[in-house]
């Protein structure tokens, strides 16, 4: 016997299309905006960065100098995501799950390192850290400082990638699973942590590529510090444009795979 | 969750702690630093004829590179959540390429197609006496560029969230697509495209590497706030180095102050 | 206005929606689309209103070709499932949208706005933004907002899907009554055969993405030409090759002719309806559909034996064949 009632209709549907004269005219502006802003100016660094034909451009990406910069970013870049992935997934913990005067505030203080300069960045990691530090602890010229700038800069990326995953994360399932006699530390590895790995890769691989592109928060405190964006434009400088495409492009590449990589993950909710 | 009381106790202070290490103290030492030297002197440098050419370099920048890329983004964001085609994965990367390369690159690539001598359409702009690089044209490409995907990436989420029903709804009344876009579309998305608006602001405000790059940081002439910043500390004039850091870093403030705002509104 | 559709076809990919439709509505009718999901209706629907375009076939209005003719210009009312309401706008500027967008001089707008608004039993909600209305008063907006330039064809699909049962059956006889008002030719997508056999005068079953019968309530329910229609129009026991509806299993204490013995394995009482569920001689099950004082007068209890003897049967060659003769015997395979 058969009842009657079906279900509501959920079957999917083609976007509904404007006319198709409008639609060819926006895709057409947009690709030629792109092209023009992106895309052009790429394709010019990559020709350049190959001027010397591929035996060039390997001699400028080998020589030890910028192995040597690719090298020390890349280091550091790694250090800073690593603590980015932990202190990141706490501060975001804290801001969904912590209630205590003043989360506001602080939730839109992540923020702050989007909407302040980078130079300014720099600069107020000086003057707290500097050599006139008025709480004598003196690092700049380090490595260490440029570590601090990084994670400074680089610090809303992972925050604003896990927050929306833990709203929405069900608590039932971490009840669920405390019926089930789990601990606390059991329910973060096994319940919690599984669910926000992809937000956390996300926003790592956000705060990774930000990190080994980073130039105007380090550009007062690096020192000697070889990193890759100072050995560029050092470079630019004296006028070798072949030698800075060169490890540019190097850069270019691990952005572009890192993006591919982030396309993987859930795109939705990511901070920009 | 139910954590034990020291664990949730431990987590938060060490939030805290970590915060205001990196981010709090830090940002309040550019106010103590601008005001032990007292105000009028830090002000000084502000005020000179750089500071204010470099301020008003910078909001003409910002009156360029912001609306260009505000017309760009709703349409990107429109093609991209609404039309169906090839290359559209092709197209996100790109449009995503500006957040992941090093400003300075940007810089760099941007020389290299505009710079009068090695690049590759800027001998002709030059022959036509037309310069790009070491110039205003430059410093606001390099930072349309750098802020590109503000807009795109605040709008295409709110475009998906909302669906295209009221848009269909509204063409079974008869509006053309242009009615429909201005009447209803644009109204549901104006939060995104305003929050996405105030991050480019902030973007271009900020931006160093590439400008940097293409400047040629003639004081007076090709300086934007920032690089006046870097300026002062580099002959030694950290008072006023500090002071047009506060200026910066107060704009900022106001930035997360109305970026509050607008997520309470979005809310809603 | 009069809708004709011809030999229309519409794929998704590799999902065939609509296979050689060919339908008639005719002019001031109230008409429902009635299938389960996937049956195309929707479809069909939408492509009446231009928001989808066939892929083959053509569409009339009023005995003029709209086939290639855009949503905009086919002048229609289109009533959304989800309601649609434009979230940024009062009730008020929802409704007078179309009119707005037509240039109607301001005076004239408010004075047809202020007339909807009575007529969807709004009253006092013209300033209230969608966000602040129940589910049913945002489909009535809707409804108004469909209406508000006078289409000659009024499309709904799934209007009352949304909404909990109790709202439903209000918008449904309200619906009626609106049509009987206004007199514009209405059609509704539905996958509920009772909205549709309460409210429309025709119905289209649908599945498939084929027409499976056109009529009258009534008429689909006595004399459905397919196996789906009969039971996808009310509910059947199926014995075999025979389909009998639940209240056409007379229950005695006795044997008689064409009697079965069955077992009562469950007796559920909803007020003036009971359900009699039966285990039958040769393990099928079914159920009896009785009333109140039948079963009182058979005082039915669980496991009582009794005797189950259709009055009404059908049987249906290959489930789309042509439909046999009403039969009185109960076949049992």
């Amino acid at each position: 016997m058969s009842g009657a009632t079906a279900q509501a209709e959920t079957l999917p549907r083609p976007a509904f299309r404007p006319r198709l004269g409008s639609a060819l005219l926006s895709r057409g502006l947009v690709t030629t905006y792109l092209s023009i802003m992106v895309l052009i100016p790429i394709v010019a660094l990559i020709l350049k960065s190959f001027e010397g034909g591929l035996a060039g451009f390997w001699d400028a990406v080998t020589q030890p100098q910028s192995l040597e910069a690719l090298r020390v970013t890349v280091f550091i870049a790694l250090i800073v995501t690593v603590i980015n992935c932990i202190v990141g997934t706490a501060i975001a913990w804290v801001l969904v799950r912590d209630e205590f005067p003043g989360k506001r505030l602080l939730n839109s203080l992540i923020d702050l390192p989007f909407a302040l300069p980078t130079i300014v960045a720099g600069i107020t990691l000086l003057a707290l850290y500097g050599n006139d530090s008025p709480i004598g602890i003196d690092i700049a010229y380090t490595s260490t400082a440029v570590a601090m700038a990084l994670l400074f800069v680089t610090l809303p990326f992972v925050v604003r990638a896990v927050q929306p995953t833990l709203i929405e994360l069900d608590q039932d399932m971490e009840e669920a699973a405390a019926s089930l006699g789990a601990s606390s530390m059991t329910i973060f590895r096994k319940i919690v942590l599984p669910n926000l790995r992809p937000a956390i890769l996300a926003g790592a691989a956000l705060a990774f590529a930000r990190a080994i592109g980073e130039f105007g928060s380090l550009v007062l405190l690096a020192g000697n510090t070889q990193i890759a964006s100072i050995y560029i434009f050092a470079k630019i400088e004296s006028g070798d444009t072949e030698g800075a495409a060169a490890v540019s492009v190097v850069l270019l590449v691990a952005a572009v795979v890192i993006l591919l990589a982030i396309g993987r993950f859930a795109r939705r909710g990511l901070p920009v | 969750m139910s954590v034990p009381r020291w664990s949730k106790y431990g987590i938060r202070f060490g939030v805290l702690f970590y915060l205001a290490a990196l981010l709090v103290f830090p940002v309040l030492m550019i106010f103590v630093r601008t005001f032990e030297d007292g105000l009028t002197e830090s002000f000084e440098a502000v005020t000179s004829e750089a500071g204010l050419a470099a301020l008003k370099l910078t909001l003409i920048t910002v009156a360029i590179a912001v609306p260009l890329n505000t017309v760009f983004g709703v349409t990107a964001a429109l093609v991209l959540v609404r039309q169906k085609f090839r290359g559209k994965a092709i197209l996100n990367t790109l449009i995503d390429i500006p957040f992941a390369i090093s400003p300075v690159v940007i810089g760099l690539a941007l020389i290299l197609l505009y710079g009068p001598r090695e690049g590759i359409v800027g001998e002709w702009f030059f022959d036509q006496g037309i310069r790009i690089i070491f110039s205003t044209p430059g410093i606001v490409i390099a930072c349309m560029f750098v802020s590109l995907p503000f807009v795109v990436r605040e709008v295409v989420p709110v475009l998906q969230e909302i669906g295209d029903e009221q848009e269909q709804a509204a063409s079974t009344l008869g509006a053309n697509w242009w009615q429909t876009f201005w009447r209803v579309t644009l109204p549901a998305i104006r939060w995104g495209v305003t929050y996405g608006v105030v991050l480019s602001t902030a973007r271009v405000l900020g931006e160093f590497g590439a400008v940097s790059v293409v400047s040629g940081r003639i004081s007076g002439q090709t300086e934007t706030l920032p690089l006046f910043v870097r300026k002062q500390f580099e002959i030694f004039n950290d008072g006023g180095g500090y002071a047009a850091s506060m200026v910066l870093a107060v704009i900022a403030l106001l930035t997360l102050v109305f970026m509050n705002l607008i997520n309470t509104r979005k809310e809603v | 206005m009069g809708i004709k559709v011809e030999h229309v076809s519409k794929d998704f990919e590799d999902f065939k929606a609509l296979d050689d439709i060919s339908l008639e509505v005719p002019d001031g009718s109230l008409t429902a689309l009635l299938g389960p999901s996937g049956s195309g209706k929707s479809t069909l629907l939408r492509l009446i209103a231009g928001l989808e375009h066939a892929d083959g076939g053509k569409v009339y209005l009023d005995g003029r070709d709209v086939t290639e003719m855009s949503v905009q210009e086919r002048g229609i009312g289109f009533v959304f499932q989800h309601y649609a309401a434009f979230k940024h706008m009062t009730v008020r500027d929802n409704i007078a949208f179309g009119l707005a967008i037509r240039k109607t001089p301001k005076d004239k707008i408010r004075s047809r706005v202020k007339e909807l608004i009575r007529l969807v039993q709004l009253n006092g909600m013209a300033h209230r933004y969608p966000s602040q209305l129940s589910g049913g008063q945002r489909q009535r907006m809707a409804l108004a907002r469909a209406l508000a330039a006078e289409p000659k064809l009024l499309l709904l699909d799934e209007p009352f899907g949304a909404l909990d049962a109790k709202v439903r059956k209000e918008l449904r006889e309200w619906l009626r009554k609106l049509h009987d008002e206004v007199h514009v030719t209405t059609i509704f997508v539905t996958h509920d055969q009772e909205e549709a056999m309460d409210v429309a005068e025709q119905i289209v079953v649908m599945n498939e993405g084929r027409i499976e019968q056109v009529g009258e309530p009534k008429e689909l329910y006595e004399h459905p030409k397919t196996e789906f229609v009969m039971s996808f129009v009310g509910e059947v026991n199926r014995f075999g090759d025979a389909l009998i509806r639940p209240h056409d299993l007379d229950l005695a204490l006795f044997k008689s002719d064409g009697a079965e013995e069955a077992m009562i394995e469950r007796v559920s009482h909803l007020g003036f309806e009971v359900r009699v569920e039966l285990s039958m001689a040769n393990g099928d099950h079914a159920w009896a559909q009785v009333t109140r004082a039948q079963a009182e007068e058979l005082e039915l209890e669980e496991g009582q034996i009794i005797f189950a003897r259709p009055s009404r049967a059908k049987v249906f060659e290959n489930g789309d064949g042509p439909p046999t003769a009403p039969t009185d015997e109960l076949q049992v395979a």
